[in-house]
């Protein structure tokens, strides 16, 4: 847990450590500690599933560490009565900023070009430039496709639109105030941009919204970005996709099975791999940490809270 | 030519000229005199130029095409004194040099080499939370730019997307950036600034004009970006400012020694981010710069106006 939140959790209420106990003692350290229970602290990769919620009966409150809330069960939680909340809008800017920099990293090769220099080939000569075709491409002005403008989606947008880029995107309704082409389909959305960014929530109609079909209408030139959620896109579909030269590059901050990693990935100089750190700046962990103790603040002062989902 | 530059380029000039590739050559010297007679113009990039050497061994020389935008290599004033034309590739490579003055900003903010390399080399399964990397903020944050021209220009104007807020320095103030705060002095400018970018072309005045007290101006939280020329920073101050945590981080894509970087660059492997200068490497821009490079030959050789000219 970040140091910070744990500190103050820890000066404010009874803590306890669940991701200290041995998986298998989990359930006996929850019936041990049952009663007392009454708030867990969550984050995007852990959650609160049907199991924990139904150890807990006196719990009130789930407080999540994150904005995407995919990995708690809300039926359950609304069954029972529980609040949950999340640390929307704090993190919008960093997880934007994420994704602009993984498209700069991954169309200009940065980390790679870092590793050569540092490897001392430099010396050796130019980085492609004369030794094999430069395949170095640009950013600005090329048509970048969001799937999913919502708070971040439109974040991203608003960044690309100062490198020049054409924005078009696709959700589930057109957001008419957003004057941002609109696809319907994200297969058509795939077909009209060089770099597709996945940026929505994940829910049933989102899994694997990026499959097979929508990478190779993105095509061999494209590049694909996500900092949604990794079961946004078919990942052996991507993983072949790149393998075979069918797609130029990928940006990834999530993956369908943290922390694992394809395999065949870790071995690929066109893309960038990043352990979910779309959040994780000093200042919005500070911020997304003072969100989650404003709700459980509020909730057991009786005050409505700041950022509830349900 | 001077130097192996770009395939595309070479071919391009193959088609339309006699092309003497000086790399080539046994005996350099030799070369250029059995062939001064009939060299008119060269093709050089931004880190070879023109030597005084070369311009003396060509007394037919007429024109040097720079496939750069950055003619500190080239004696401007010695080429006018002797009629040589020169032109160089601004313009197209811009949004390019633009580009990566923000990629690097935030691959240094964001630690995007060592978070890669944490979860290639299987770190990320061994400890979910790394706390050892801490990630800075880029939105909003204050950007300081050195040299307000075509590059730093379209550096501020991507920074604003992120809601930065631009300040700069320059030899004069440009009015037609109001909204922009100017510095009359450098040092003024780095202590203004959570991120400074030098974007400044090389001459006299701007040599090393990233020295200690600039340094220690923006910080140990502060970050440097230079994508302009290695030699506007001191690079031996700018070592130990990183090396004693007097500053917090460098992205770097020119060095005063290229292709020799300081070792302590390359071991300071989190807080500094490296790039064989590559500001203006993608395919696109390249292409854009030889198709300029073999236009302003064209022109010249047909009596037309050069569409680039510097002198």
């Amino acid at each position: 847990m970040y140091s910070y939140l744990e500190q103050e959790l820890q000066s404010r209420f009874n803590l306890f450590k669940l991701w200290q106990q041995p998986p298998s003692k989990i359930p006996e350290f929850l019936k041990s500690n049952q009663r007392t229970i009454k708030a867990v602290v969550s984050n995007a990769r852990v959650g609160a599933d049907a199991q924990l919620i139904d150890s807990l009966p006196n719990l009130e409150i789930v407080a999540s560490f994150s904005v995407g809330f995919d990995k708690i069960d809300l039926k359950r939680c609304e069954e029972k009565g529980i609040r949950v909340t999340n640390t929307p809008d704090v993190l919008t800017d960093d997880v934007a900023d994420l994704g602009i920099a993984l498209i700069l990293a991954v169309l200009r090769k940065i980390c790679p070009c870092d590793g050569f220099v540092r490897s001392g080939k430099w010396k050796d000569g130019d980085f492609g430039i004369v030794t094999f075709p430069c395949f170095l491409l640009q950013f600005s002005s090329k048509p970048v496709g969001i799937v999913g403008l919502g708070r971040i989606g439109s974040a991203i947008a608003k960044r690309a639109q100062a490198f020049g880029c054409s924005i078009s995107y696709h959700s589930r309704t057109q957001k008419p105030l957003k004057h941002y082409k609109y696809y319907d389909n994200i297969v058509d959305l795939a077909k009209n941009c060089s770099i597709l960014v996945v940026a929505c929530s994940l829910t049933d109609e989102t899994r694997h919204i990026v499959n097979r079909e929508v990478i190779d209408a993105l095509g061999p030139r494209g590049i694909l970005i996500n900092v949604g959620r990794g079961a946004h896109v078919d990942e052996p579909e991507l993983v072949s996709a790149l393998l075979e030269g069918r797609l130029a590059g990928a940006g990834l901050d999530v993956y369908e099975d943290e922390p694992e990693v394809p395999d065949p990935l870790l071995r690929l100089d066109n893309v960038l791999l990043l352990p979910h750190v779309g959040s994780d700046t000093v200042e919005t962990c500070n911020s997304m940490a003072d969100l989650v103790l404003a709700n459980l603040e509020a909730h057991f002062n009786s005050r409505p809270l700041p950022t509830p989902v349900i | 030519m001077t130097k192996p530059i770009y395939s595309y380029l070479q071919a391009e000039l193959e088609k339309r000229f006699k092309v003497l590739k000086l790399w080539e050559a046994q005996d350099g010297s030799r070369f250029l005199e059995d062939h001064n007679q009939i060299i008119r113009a060269v093709v050089s990039d931004g880190g070879t130029g023109l030597s005084p050497e070369l311009m003396a061994a060509l007394p037919k020389l007429e024109i040097v095409s720079s496939f750069s935008v950055g003619m500190d290599k080239i004696d401007l004033g010695k080429c006018k004194e002797k009629g040589i034309r020169v032109s160089n590739t601004p313009d197209v490579l811009t949004d390019d040099v633009a580009d990566l003055a923000i990629g690097l900003t935030l691959a240094v903010l964001r630690k995007l080499p060592a978070s890669d390399r944490y979860v290639r080399s299987g770190m990320w399964k061994k400890a979910l939370y790394c706390e050892m990397l801490l990630y800075f903020q880029f939105s909003g944050k204050s950007v300081g730019i050195v040299g307000l021209g075509r590059i730093g220009q379209a550096i501020a104007t991507r920074a604003e997307g992120f809601g930065c807020k631009i300040s700069y320095h320059s030899r004069t103030p440009k009015p037609e950036s109001s909204n922009y705060t100017y510095y009359p002095s450098v040092v003024d400018l780095a202590a203004h600034s959570d991120i400074l970018v030098v974007a400044c072309a090389l001459t006299n005045e701007t040599r090393h004009i990233i020295n200690r007290e600039v340094i220690d101006a923006l910080g140990p939280r502060g970050v440097l970006v230079n994508i302009a020329r290695g030699a506007t920073v001191d690079e031996p101050e700018l070592v130990s400012a990183l090396v004693e945590g007097r500053l917090g981080g460098a992205g770097l894509d020119v060095f005063e020694n290229e292709p020799n970087v300081p070792e302590q660059l390359i071991e300071l492997d989190e807080k500094v981010v490296l790039a064989p200068h590559a500001g203006s490497g993608t395919e696109e821009t390249r292409k854009g710069m030889a198709d300029l490079v073999v236009g302003n030959l064209v022109a010249h050789f047909e009596g037309k106006e050069l569409l680039t000219p510097v002198v």
